[in-house]
């Protein structure tokens, strides 16, 4: 397993401005000495049949990769848009790190995916300008053809590819200008969804081998603990139940030739638990040692000025969050061909290379004899970062000698998934004689997910919060502080990670600080923002102009200033993370003392967009991620078992909930940055702001529906 | 074991498996109609959404004796003639993310046009309640079966 998070070695990546070109283009000669297809690099292959295939190094899991990244090397070459073929990159060892997370992968591919383009065009116009013999400057690239205008000469792309496949790679290219740009930022179709809607498309859990059994495994239902003892008796009687053994030290498989019968063998099942060291832990006591925790003294993330400074009304508050499921609507599954010195895998991931590295090493292989293609993704949102369908779906397939399939029901997912780490929080400002701070702080008290799992916590900061919890404001005096916890529950990166606590706490106080100063919501926002600053994070550079400007923006198109009905309150929230900035507006009524969300108003600055229509599902789907966490996600824990185990006890939003949501990009020409996760923060402060307007109660804690 | 003849998108299909079998893994496992897809086993999320004699039911919470000697339909049987005018509007409208409940979305969609070809918001929230999704395609999946009320269908209604 690599040492380094490969979440972690995107983040201070990006952060860099390194982009990721290690691996980036293939050795010239090994794939383009053929007269069938020219393939200047890793990315792309064109062939006599003017076909243009991409390949897509990041896993699609709804986020829209497989076109958007597409369309980004598209542009660079000119090719047509209808001649595009996507292939679906598995593990390698070309594309640098093909983690799928942290908002990344359009920040992390712009540089490759326009290089890769841009270099197949040129060596494209080489190719026509030597066969007729005019100077390059005189041939222009377009619509998947090099034209000579001055002899209104034309050659096709598939006409030059044996040609093209025979020239030197250039050392350098000159990329497109924005103003030029055809296919980035047009709302051009998904490439998946014809498949998706006639339900062809393969995930993860509809992928066939030839013989392929199916397997479920009974695991220890207390967290840490371990198998006793089991009688397979009863399972053995299930018609179709070939195989039940243990695999690890806490999980027993049972393998059958369907799904059903696996289940059903399961069920039957008798295990003995030695239920191990957790077996009194509940929430209680896992929100106690977060309490703990915070007299420990934290490690600076942020400080500008004189933090420690006094005098002034002085306001603080606690904020709490607890642990959330993924819960994607795909099931964990992977299917493993365990074939002696080799080891296939078809799995839904996120992270391949991590699949690869686990497998290898769970079944006693190199990282090389394990090849992991990568399926579709029903949903991600973090919790196929881990690798534990893919070690299991290999351990049972080496055991039983046979290829085969490992489902996880939803109870499985519930119960057994890492989670997102609940948090506390303490805000403390000090405000000057108009109501603003002079002085602010915050305390992020939480555990390290990157920690827990045995990764570097440099200082003691988890690696992700460099992404995730910077400053928003220019003030004066201000810190940002984290103290690391510990917890015995298990830990998992969920859309938008720490940005979502952090953003929770710190919106829900700036609106507590403003109702104190008597003052305007927005307003109050908008001079804290009104001086232009670069707020330096890390290797961050947060510009006050940009978020006022999402803030402006999203006031403006929710109509702040205008009267809403009767009975309608609104809140706003604005968040930075990923370099992107969001901020949102939220309209709601109450009823019965629950909020009902009508409307939320949402402003993005993630630089140039790529594909409008992408950019605003993926807007529209955070906030509805979003609105079901802040309103009702929580797991807890009872006799050291997760207490919920389906969509009746872990509910998320429905048709009949969700609001209307508008987007609203900032036209930028700016580098792109990221946008799976940047609208997912700001909205359970914003709920809860609008609820303080309605009710005059103050949501410290999440969920609010509680 | 039993050896159970159904109907499934037009044709006779013989199966021999347990009765208590949910219809779910019979698609899915015996018939490999992987478009229904399972979500929840337990009829919470919609994502195994079937037409049973044109009704949409839940085929993981369906036990698969109930289902013999009646029309069973799968996302795969829906567009005989081509795309269904759903399916078609789901591409328009562009509503699929990750796409894995989207088949279930739209067998319960289906459902609805065909008895309210003409549906109301509240028609839509009540007939697609049922059906989850992570992504929160909800807003889009509105849009679309508008859309596809408004076009003409298969059969010169707006099926």
């Amino acid at each position: 397993m690599s040492p380094l998070s490969r979440r972690e070695f995107v983040t201070a990546g990006v952060a860099a401005g390194a982009g990721l070109v290690i691996g980036f283009y293939l050795p010239h000669g090994t794939s383009s000495s053929s007269k069938e297809f020219f393939s200047p690099n890793a990315y792309l292959r064109l062939t006599p049949d003017n076909k243009v295939t991409i390949v897509v190094a990041r896993s699609e899991m709804g986020q829209g990769v497989r076109t958007a990244l597409p369309m980004i090397l598209a542009e660079e070459l000119e090719a047509d848009w209808k001649q595009i073929e996507i292939e679906q990159a598995g593990a390698s060892t070309l594309y640098g790190d093909q983690t799928t997370g942290g908002s990344a992968s359009i920040r992390t591919t712009w540089d490759p995916m326009r290089q890769a383009g841009a270099t197949a065009r040129e060596m494209l116009i080489s190719a026509a300008a030597l066969t007729w013999g005019v100077p390059r400057s005189t041939c222009t690239a377009e619509n998947s053809h090099i034209k000579h205008a001055a002899t209104n000469r034309s050659l096709s792309y598939g006409e030059l590819v044996s040609k093209a496949a025979t020239l030197p790679i250039p050392p350098s290219v000159t990329l497109k200008q924005s103003k030029d740009y055809k296919i980035v930022g047009q709302r051009l179709p998904r490439v998946d969804s014809p498949a998706k809607v006639k339900g062809e498309a393969v995930f993860g859990i509809d992928f066939r081998l030839p013989g392929m059994k199916f397997a479920v495994l009974s695991r220890c239902p207390t967290i840490g603990g371990k198998v006793s003892s089991f009688d397979d008796r009863e399972s053995k009687k299930i018609s179709g139940v070939s195989y039940v053994g243990k695999i690890g030290d806490s999980a027993v498989a049972v393998v059958a030739d369907s799904v059903w019968g696996a289940m059903e063998g399961r069920r039957v099942l008798n295990v003995t638990w030695d239920d191990g060291p957790n077996k009194d832990l509940n929430t209680a006591a896992a929100s106690a040692s977060l309490k703990q925790a915070a007299s420990k003294k934290g490690a600076s993330l942020y400080s500008a000025g004189d933090p420690t400074k006094s005098g002034g009304r002085h306001i603080s508050a606690e904020y709490a969050l607890p642990f959330m499921a993924h819960a994607p609507m795909e099931p964990g599954n992977c299917t493993a061909h365990y074939q002696g010195a080799k080891c296939e895998l078809w799995a839904p991931t996120q992270v391949p290379q991590d699949c690869r590295d686990s497998v290898a090493t769970a079944i006693g292989l190199d990282s090389d004899q394990v090849k992991v293609n990568v399926t579709l993704m029903g949903g991600g949102f973090g919790r196929r970062l881990e690798h534990d369908y893919a070690v299991e779906a290999a351990l049972v397939s080496k055991t039983i000698n046979a290829p085969v399939k490992v489902i996880w029901t939803r109870e499985d997912d519930m119960r057994f998934s890492p989670y997102r780490p609940a948090s506390l929080h303490q805000l403390n400002a000090t405000l000057d004689g108009s109501g603003f701070p002079v002085v602010l702080s915050h305390r992020i008290i939480a555990p390290s997910i990157s920690g827990q799992k045995g990764q570097p916590t440099p200082n003691n900061v988890d690696p992700d919060l460099p992404d995730e919890a910077g400053p928003v404001y220019g003030l004066p005096n201000y810190a940002i502080e984290y103290v690391m916890s510990d917890s015995p529950v298990p830990l998992g990166w969920m859309r938008s990670v720490y940005a979502l606590q952090a953003a929770f706490a710190l919106e829900s106080f700036i609106d507590e600080l403003a109702t104190a100063a008597g003052k305007d919501p927005l307003q109050y926002r908008l001079h804290l923002l009104e001086k232009d600053q670069d707020l330096q994070y890390f290797t961050t550079t947060w510009k006050t102009a940009r978020m006022r400007g999402v803030l402006q923006l999203a006031a403006e198109k929710s109509g702040w200033d205008k009267p809403l009905p009767p009975g309608h309150y609104r809140g706003v929230a604005c968040f930075g993370c990923f370099a992107s900035y969001m901020a949102e507006v939220v309209e709601i009524t109450m009823e019965k003392d629950e909020p009902r969300v009508h409307r939320v108003v949402a402003a993005v600055d993630c630089g140039q967009v790529i594909n409008p229509s992408i950019l605003e599902q993926q807007i529209q789907g955070g906030i509805v991620y979003g609105l079901a966490n802040a309103l009702r996600a929580k797991i807890t824990i009872e006799k050291g078992r997760v207490v919920q185990g389906n969509f009746d006890d872990y509910a998320p939003l429905r048709m009949g909930e969700t609001p209307v949501v508008e987007v609203y990009a900032v036209p930028s020409t700016e580098v792109p940055t990221g946008i799976g996760e940047p609208s997912v923060p700001p909205i359970a402060p914003a709920l809860c702001n609008a609820i303080y307007a309605a009710t005059k109660k103050r949501i410290r804690a999440l969920p609010i529906l509680s | 074991m039993a050896d159970l003849t159904l109907r499934v998108n037009g044709s006779e299909k013989k199966v021999s498996v347990s009765p208590e079998t949910p219809l779910l893994w019979v698609l899915r496992d015996t018939l490999e109609l992987t478009g229904t897809k399972f979500g929840c086993g337990a009829g919470l999320c919609g994502a195994c959404t079937v037409h049973v004699d044109g009704n949409p039911i839940r085929s993981c919470s369906t036990p698969v004796s109930q289902v013999t000697g009646k029309s069973v339909t799968t996302i795969e049987g829906l567009g005989a003639n081509g795309l269904h005018v759903l399916q078609q509007a789901w591409i328009a409208e562009e509503v699929p993310q990750c796409g894995y409940c989207q088949t279930g979305q739209i067998m319960s969609a289906a459902a609805l046009l065909a008895k309210t070809p003409r549906p109301t918001d509240e028609q839509i929230t009540q007939a697609m309640n049922g059906n989850l999704c992570r992504c929160g395609t909800y807003e889009r999946i509105r849009k679309a079966i508008h859309r596809a009320a408004g076009l003409p269908g298969e059969n010169g209604g707006a099926r």
